[in-house]
């Protein structure tokens, strides 16, 4: 017995990553609740920041360069370590490094990561990302800009989803052939640090309801324990009015009236759902940005997760997902001063000149929008 | 074994090519605007040399103000109040200082001096001090490339002593994890964004097993989060003969306080002495540049003699940590071009140039 339970332990303690060629029990048996994080201290020196840059496949590369060209022309006193991984790769040796190279800035600005391989040993890289660095929990501010064609205008909501364990926690097994279970893992502790979240978040910043996205009426247990912790949690915060919906009537009432909604709180696959729902409602992939945090390390990235590989290198992608991602990037390092400017001269570039890509219905290329926000950068007085 | 092979490339690949993209950039559009610097002239010749600094700014109409504050020890009743400087350092981030020079003796009974103290209010706990050979300075060794990072708001400098029995003295040199772990991960960043490859830890702990012991360990723990960059230690003594004898060997090193201070002044030996070294102090929001190896030259007040390529280099790395990377390298390069030509040089490197000449030569050098 104490043998065994020695081995289960080794097994949790081993970090999912060193697992590149490993046994279906261990990939069955990975621990998905939150690590224990050792301090590292900040990467800020003389007041300039290191930040990881992760530029990901298909557009990732190209928006990344937008991103470095704007933060040198308002001398932003942020440098870049940039990381590529290679998306064909049967080993895990540069997601690691990627890993680690967060780890030590803390802050890490990425694209989306392509993960081409079927091996069962190589795990998705985004996910991996999110569940090593324990960043359990992804914000994305859905507000939309005047003057941009959309279904919807006037929406203004955030969605808190849980990024770390739910539908993702990758236990998955063939338990006899031709059946295939997976499993959806949703913990007390999670659920509860992330609706703190939710509601610290919504008190912070002026919100005034919280609503849980949940599908507890059939998933009673796993779905339910979400579910109750949000509303022991609310009880906490009088001043924030709480609800719940059913996922299946969210999505009817975000597409007909999303003005309704304030702040969503959501387990992880419905998070994923409703953020890219509301991105198609008021502007698509291109403008939206989405945040990862856990208790020590932030990750930024554009709000929708898709490479874009088909326009990659035609100069007509829409750099404002990336762009925002890294006003809040900004934001969280406490360069406000840059990120407000940044921030300022990318509103007037689609609300005043109207200067929209395809994605849209403009005619403008990449470079033009950069160029027009150059442009509204050059009469701000930014100290470096 | 193909994969392996594939694997070790791609590794020299990315050591190779990895590196950091800072946001400066050479010669490109920016948009106007000034930048406010603190100025601390220092005692002995630093004024000097300040001098000289603004002089080249002024030829080439560099976009940065000067916030003087005059501040010295030797010299209290001139001196502005510490609370003063510390709170423009802390408003503008960015400082240009000289050397103070400290007394043997304690006037007041403070153990803390002013230089202490200013690193402690504004946490400026590494000293950067870049040891490289210069052209046209004749040295034993050539080729030196090394960063002599030093912690320097703790261990033997924490100003804790006193007298138990007459007669016996004792001398706290107080190391913290912390604090350890800190200046480590300060040593391996400035490696990983300067494309730099190897870190060496300089120690006693076979010694000071439980003090050193902790410095090294901390070193050893962060050397983990980087697996491209090579780590090695190394005890003091030793360090300090290899120093002589072959010291193109070292990279990166870190240290703590005293040894740290010593390998500075070391190091700075041999390229050419104190008038050529630059260095820097760094905090998480604020950088004071000042020249590595910190001597006042007293001696050579007025006499219109001292080296002023320190300063001048301390000003080009500020320009860069600034984002004013054309006029940085402006500068830099017109340093260089004058060391190399040798017909202008200063007393310490052989020659009889005056500052004001050598400052001239360096106006008139650059493009």
């Amino acid at each position: 017995m104490a043998l065994r339970f020695l081995k289960h332990s080794s097994e949790i303690v081993a970090p999912a990553l060193k697992r590149n060629f490993c046994s279906a029990y261990e990939l069955q048996h990975k621990n998905p609740i939150q690590r224990k994080i050792v301090y590292v201290p900040k990467a800020q020196y003389g007041g300039r920041h290191t930040v990881t840059m992760l530029p990901g496949g298909g557009i990732g590369s190209e928006l990344m360069n937008y991103v470095r060209e704007i933060f040198r022309y308002c001398g932003v006193p942020v440098d870049f370590e940039i990381i590529d991984i290679d998306p064909n790769s049967e080993t895990n040796d540069d997601l690691e490094y990627a890993i680690t190279s967060i780890k030590r800035n803390g802050v890490g600005i990425k694209g989306n990561i392509e993960t081409k391989s079927e091996q069962t040993g190589i795990i998705s890289r985004n996910v991996a990302i999110r569940n090593e660095l324990d960043l359990f929990v992804s914000v994305v501010n859905c507000k939309s800009y005047p003057g941009v064609r959309s279904h919807h205008q006037n929406v203004d909501l955030v969605v808190i989803r849980q990024n770390t364990e739910g539908e993702y926690a990758m236990l998955e097994h063939e338990s006899v052939k031709g059946v295939v279970e997976s499993m959806k893992i949703i913990t007390e502790e999670a659920s509860e640090r992330l609706s703190r979240y939710a509601f610290e978040f919504a008190r912070r910043n002026g919100r005034k309801k919280v609503t849980t996205i949940h599908k507890a009426n059939i998933m009673k247990l796993s779905d339910g324990c979400f579910l109750e912790t949000s509303r022991k949690v609310a009880k906490d915060y009088p001043d924030i009015k709480h609800n719940d919906m059913i996922i299946d009537n969210t999505c009817m009432q975000l597409v007909s009236n999303p003005q309704q909604f304030d702040v969503l709180l959501t387990t992880n696959l419905y998070g994923s759902i409703t953020s890219n729902v509301i991105c198609g409602l008021i502007g698509g992939a291109g403008l939206l940005s989405g945040r990862n945090y856990g208790d020590h390390y932030a990750v930024f990235e554009p709000g929708t997760r898709n490479t874009g590989s088909t326009i990659a290198g035609k100069n007509i992608a829409n750099p404002f997902a990336m762009l925002n991602a890294a006003v809040d990037m900004l934001n969280h390092l406490g360069h406000t001063q840059h990120a407000n400017a940044i921030a300022d001269a990318m509103y007037e570039t689609i609300v005043t000149d109207k200067i929209h890509t395809a994605d849209l219905g403009g005619t403008a290329s990449s470079t033009d929008c950069i160029q027009n926000i150059l442009k509204h950068l050059d009469g701000k007085n930014i100290s470096w | 074994m193909s994969l392996l092979t594939r694997n070790v490339v791609r590794t020299l690949v990315q050591a190779s090519s990895r590196n950091i993209h800072s946001t400066g950039a050479l010669n490109t559009s920016k948009p106007e605007g000034r930048v406010t610097c603190t100025l601390i002239p220092g005692d002995g010749v630093g004024p000097e040399l300040i001098y000289s600094v603004q002089e080249v700014f002024k030829a080439v109409s560099v976009p940065v103000d000067f916030e003087p504050f005059f501040l010295s020890e030797v010299n209290p009743v001139l001196s502005s109040p510490l609370e003063n400087v510390v709170a423009s350092i802390k408003k503008n981030r960015i400082c240009l200082k000289g050397i103070l020079a400290t007394p043997d003796f304690s006037r007041t009974g403070e153990l803390q001096t002013l230089n202490m103290k200013l690193r402690n209010e504004l946490d400026l706990y590494a000293n950067v001090v870049h040891v490289a050979s210069l052209p046209g300075v004749k040295t034993r060794h050539q080729n030196i490339d090394t960063v002599v990072i030093r912690e320097q708001t703790e261990g033997e400098y924490s100003a804790l002593e006193h007298e138990t029995i007459p007669g016996v003295v004792e001398c706290l040199k107080v190391i913290t994890e912390t604090k350890s772990l800190r200046i480590a991960k300060f040593a391996f960043d400035y490696a990983v964004k300067h494309n730099r490859k190897k870190v060496t830890c300089v120690h006693k702990a076979n010694i000071m097993k439980l003090g050193d012991g902790l410095f090294l360990k901390s070193c050893e723990a962060m050397a983990k989060l980087y697996p491209t960059i090579e780590f090695e230690k190394m005890i003091v003594d030793n360090t300090t003969m290899q120093l002589v004898s072959n010291p193109q060997q070292f990279d990166v090193m870190v240290a703590p306080n005293l040894y740290g201070n010593i390998i500075d002044n070391l190091a700075s030996g041999l390229v050419g002495g104190a008038g050529v070294v630059s260095g820097a102090s760094y905090s998480a929001e604020h950088v004071v540049y000042e020249p590595g190896a910190r001597h006042t030259f007293s001696e050579a007040v007025g006499k219109n003699v001292a080296n002023p390529t320190a300063m001048l280099l301390c000003a080009s790395k500020m320009l860069r940590h600034i984002n004013l990377l054309h006029y940085s390298q402006q500068i830099y390069g017109a340093i260089q071009n004058v060391l190399k030509d040798g017909k202008v040089r200063t007393k310490d490197l052989g020659g009889n140039a005056t500052t004001d000449e050598f400052t001239k030569a360096v106006i008139y050098n650059l493009k």
